[in-house]
């Protein structure tokens, strides 16, 4: 996928004035923040979970290399494969080499972030493989040839209508004059399309929430169902994973999984936990003959021993997204790659370039709310402060900005000069706006009075008027 | 492209470079080695620490809070019956597929006289299956599905109708409580093929977030509690 | 109180400073009232935020140690604002190498550090103050106060003991107003995004005049506020709690 994080500002811009995108967003605050608030409260544990997840993690960090091996073995004992890619193009290939090898003409895919992240679906699609998103929200968006706008709501930037329009324009057997007004009968009339397609598919394509050293187990975990189709029903089973999924054991797991649908919907655990591990054994009449995981580094190796390596520990709940002002603002295309909201801002500069990306980690008030409610406790906004710091290094923030910061510390450093002039400008201020004060215009703060008046100093400094109290 | 092994070497070697670690580190391997031999668990909530009897109350209150149904019963021979019934009771042909559990085989099916019995992997036809379960969970009300001959895993998903017998005593408090039991059959640092928790039947919350169910798997989850007198703690 | 006084340094911060000394003489009095005596280190500028978010880290060490040098007298160090004070109390140790002098004396500063509001409740153990407001209020919660320094309970405790005053919450109190220090003219789109929603949030409420304790939000809240005509005045919560409400509020002229 092409990135488009560098016009980030026009794409917020298109994103801020288009009103059904806007109806679709204002969904996210109402749904997913009181749902995690509640299901967080209603777990005594919550936060020392958050304690030992962020340990759990940690831990296996340090040790990536060999939980790793350890994984590759235990899959290898069970009769799968593992493949190793360290770029997006080579797990790309790889998987279109193993597809074109078992002759598939159709794939379903289960919702995966790093079948986006290595542009799979273009990938197959240009040997004339058919890929079948079937996670409903991914299919839909598949449908409209957009890319997921959030990590576990592909489609919360759609409103139903929109949906309705794209099913009656692309299910072409759909009779007219079926009532698709409310998300049921969207969901039965999907439903009954992709049921179809698990049962044509040559290989199903799954991601993986986590990888388990102990047995060799990848996990998803899906509210629908559609991963499990995805899995069970074909020949081939490959799955997609990024070397950071790994974790020790299945207690360990577990203990994510707790925080896992806790953050990101607010449930104690989603519908379908599904751990696998290996092909189908001697007597089971169903589940795939083969299983491939493919294990993905793509810059995240370089991330460990920075201070990025913390970001390694996100477990893609979206609740960053949920809770982020800006995210709630202009949705995740705007963030012009497929990584979106905190956590993108501060991944993506590190996969795709800081020269590519670098708005993204300046698009933040600090606010610190995605770190508040991060299950994995990663402090996302001080990582977007290292970015900023690199940027500022490397000269790639805007020469204005510089000259100004430049100019401010100048005086900031310097206390006498530094009063004569918040004095000068205190006064000059209040003096412009005169009785009303507040300001509609003022030179070089053209940001600022865009929308709002700039309240006018009261018209002298406290520090004046503290030394003429002293004198007093 | 290279081969596999030197993308493997090239990934590794990457990682203990910016870690800064020797590959023959033997503190490292041995910490390595005794966290996967040790599985300790980490914090189990309070909630999943309950009696036999609390957890079974618990998981039927978890299921029912995430739209699964559930029923008691106090013999397996009444099993037959309350499947026929609730088939009944949801306009549903009386008709199931299920795997060849050797406890759902002795279930004495002649009861029902009409109930209709297959034995096998899920076809797209099915409209309703019928599993045992492995084991289930109070803390969040989940089912353990194991993959395999007795219970294949395409029925926990094809069919539009799932009933699950699941009996009282393999209703463990928490997750770490399964896998113990898992291990006890399967082996420590094995796993069956597939391993499903389950709980509630298929929904999604992707069109404007509003929650519908029967995504694609079960649009119904019954389950049915085998509770011998005797069993209950 | 006990009989000896304790000596406080005033962080004025920049925003107070230029645009609304009254919020400064409001803090004085509070804290005096409270037990204190004040000073003002004449040599106090800024914080440096805006150089250590705009990833400027060599200026922001500058001036941070000028900062720890100016504040080093005293036995507490009070800013009327959570964003500055969480400058010093969070931000300050993590600039400066572990174990180095410069960093022991950030953590001395950082341990000594408060938020106004907060210490006067949570140091001071003040219960109450004496004043009088008799209209409805609502209570924004600055982002840096809230998650950094965790003050939430202690501005609605306070405003409860204020005579006349009625407090309405608002939806989404805790949510960001779009300031975000020079966010807010790097993205200003985003920011009026941000913005408009607090806006209608905070007239939803009823209340008739907003409080919180950050001058840099309130100025882009009454900016806000103003540009489209609202009644709703906007304080710095410290000037209700001192019963300093005669000068006009944020943004507004004297009438």
């Amino acid at each position: 996928m092409e990135p488009t994080s560098k016009n980030f500002k026009s794409n917020a811009a298109g994103a801020l004035t288009d009103a059904q995108l806007q109806r679709a967003l204002s969904n996210v605050p109402r749904g997913f923040v009181k749902k995690r608030a509640d299901a967080a409260a209603a777990l005594p544990e919550f936060e020392q979970l958050r304690d030992q997840g962020r340990e759990i993690k940690n831990h296996t960090l340090e040790h990536l290399d060999l939980y790793l091996e350890a994984f590759e073995e235990k899959v290898v004992e069970a009769g799968g494969y593992v493949h190793w890619a360290t770029t997006a193009q080579e797990a790309c290939d790889l998987v279109v080499r193993l597809c074109l090898d078992r002759e598939a003409q159709t794939v379903t895919k289960g919702k995966s972030m790093i079948s986006e992240e290595i542009g799979l679906n273009a990938g197959l699609e240009k040997m004339n493989i058919e890929p079948v998103e079937t996670d409903l929200g991914e299919y839909i968006i598949q449908l409209r040839g957009e890319t997921p706008s959030h990590l576990i709501a592909p489609a919360v930037h759609l409103t139903k209508e929109q949906i309705e329009a794209d099913f009656r324009r692309t299910h072409t057997e759909l009779p007219e004059e079926r009532n698709l007004d409310e998300p049921a009968s969207l969901v039965y009339e999907a439903r009954q399309i992709l049921r179809q397609k698990y049962i044509d598919a040559d290989v199903g394509i799954t991601g993986a929430n986590f990888l388990i050293a102990e047995t060799g187990t990848s996990v998803i975990v899906t509210n629908e169902g559609n991963g499990d189709l995805t899995q069970t029903l074909p020949k081939t089973h490959i799955v997609l994973a990024s070397i950071e999924k790994v974790v020790p054991t299945l207690e360990d797991a577990s203990t994510l999984v707790r925080l896992l649908a806790r953050s990101a919907t607010g449930q104690d655990i989603s519908n379908y936990t599904t751990f696998s591990t290996g092909p189908r054994r001697r007597g089971d009449p169903d589940g795939p003959q083969e299983y491939h995981v493919v294990l993905l580094d793509n810059g995240r190796s370089s991330m460990l021993g920075t201070e990025f390596q913390e970001m390694l520990r996100c477990i893609r709940c979206g609740a960053c997204l949920n809770h982020c002002p800006v995210y709630q603002a202009v949705g995740g295309h705007a963030y012009g790659w497929v990584y979106s909201g905190p956590m993108g801002s501060v991944l993506t500069p590190n996969l795709i370039g800081v020269n590519e990306a670098g708005h993204l980690p300046n698009a933040s008030t600090f606010c610190g709310r995605c770190e508040e409610v991060c299950p994995m406790r990663i402090p996302l906004p001080k990582m977007m402060r290292h970015w900023r710091e690199r940027e500022f290094e490397k000269h790639l923030t805007p020469f204005a900005a510089r000259r100004g910061l430049g100019v401010w510390a100048w005086f900031a450093m310097r206390p006498k000069f530094y009063q004569r002039v918040t004095r000068w400008a205190a006064r000059i201020l209040k003096w412009r706006a005169g009785r009303s004060g507040r300001l509609a215009n003022v030179p070089l703060a053209g940001g600022w009075v865009k929308y709002r008046d700039l309240p006018a100093p009261q018209g002298k400094t406290f520090q004046q008027m503290w030394k003429e109290r002293d004198n007093v | 492209m290279s081969d596999n092994a030197t993308r493997r070497e090239q990934i590794l070697g990457r990682i203990r470079t910016s870690l800064n670690v020797d590959a023959d580190s033997m503190e490292r391997l041995e910490l390595v080695a005794d966290r996967l031999e040790d599985h300790k668990r980490n914090i189990v909530p309070d909630r999943a620490s309950g009696t036999v009897a609390q957890n079974v109350k618990q998981f039927c209150e978890r299921m029912e809070a995430v739209n699964g149904t559930v029923e008691h019963v106090k013999t397996p021979s009444e099993i037959p019956g309350a499947i026929a019934n609730y088939l009944r009771l949801h306009n549903l042909p009386q008709k199931i597929r299920r795997g060849s559990d050797p406890a759902l085989e002795k279930l004495p099916w002649g009861k029902a006289r009409s109930l209709e019995v297959a034995v096998g992997a899920a076809r797209k036809t099915d409209e309703v299956s019928v599993s045992r379960a492995f084991a289930a969970v109070a803390e969040s009300g989940t089912l353990v599905m194991t993959s395999g001959s007795d219970n294949p895993t395409s029925l926990n998903f094809l069919p539009e109708n799932h009933i699950v017998v699941v009996e009282a005593g393999r209703v463990a408090g928490s997750y770490e409580d399964a896998w113990d039991v898992v291990r006890a059959v399967y082996g420590d640092g094995e796993m069956p093929r597939t391993v499903n928790l389950i709980s509630g039947p298929s929904r999604t919350g992707d069109i404007e977030q509003k929650i519908e169910l029967g995504a694609h798997g079960p649009r119904r989850l019954h389950v049915i509690v085998l509770n011998r007198p005797s069993s209950a703690k | 109180m006990n009989d000896k006084k304790i000596k406080v340094g005033l962080f004025v911060t920049c925003l107070v400073d230029i645009f609304r000394p009254s919020v400064g003489f409001a803090a004085v009095k509070l804290l005096e009232e409270a037990g204190c005596v004040v000073e003002v280190p004449d040599m106090q500028t800024c914080c440096g935020q805006p150089a250590y978010n705009s990833g400027d880290r060599k200026t922001s060490k500058e001036i941070a140690e000028r900062t720890i040098r100016t504040f080093e007298p005293y036995e507490y160090v009070v800013a009327p604002s959570g964003s500055c004070a969480g400058m010093l109390k969070k931000h300050y140790p993590k600039l400066f190498g572990e174990g180095t002098g410069v960093q022991s004396r950030a953590i001395a500063l950082a341990d000594k550090t408060y938020e106004l509001v907060s210490f006067l409740t949570d140091v001071l153990q003040v219960k109450g103050v004496d004043a009088q407001f008799g209209r409805c209020v609502t209570y924004h919660d600055s982002c840096s106060g809230l998650r950094e320094l965790k003050v939430h309970k202690q501005p609605r405790q306070l405003l409860s003991s204020v005579a006349g005053l009625e407090l309405r919450e608002m939806s989404d109190a805790n949510v960001c107003c779009g300031f975000g220090g020079t966010f807010c003219v790097k993205y200003p789109d985003i920011s009026n995004d941000m913005l408009t929603k607090k806006m209608s949030n905070i007239e939803a409420s009823g209340a008739d005049v907003l409080l919180a304790g950050d001058l840099g939000c309130l100025m882009n809240m009454a900016g806000k506020l103003k540009r489209s005509g609202s009644k709703i005045e906007v304080r710095h919560v410290a000037e209700v709690l001192a019963g300093e409400t005669l000068l006009p509020p944020i943004g507004e002229g004297e009438s």
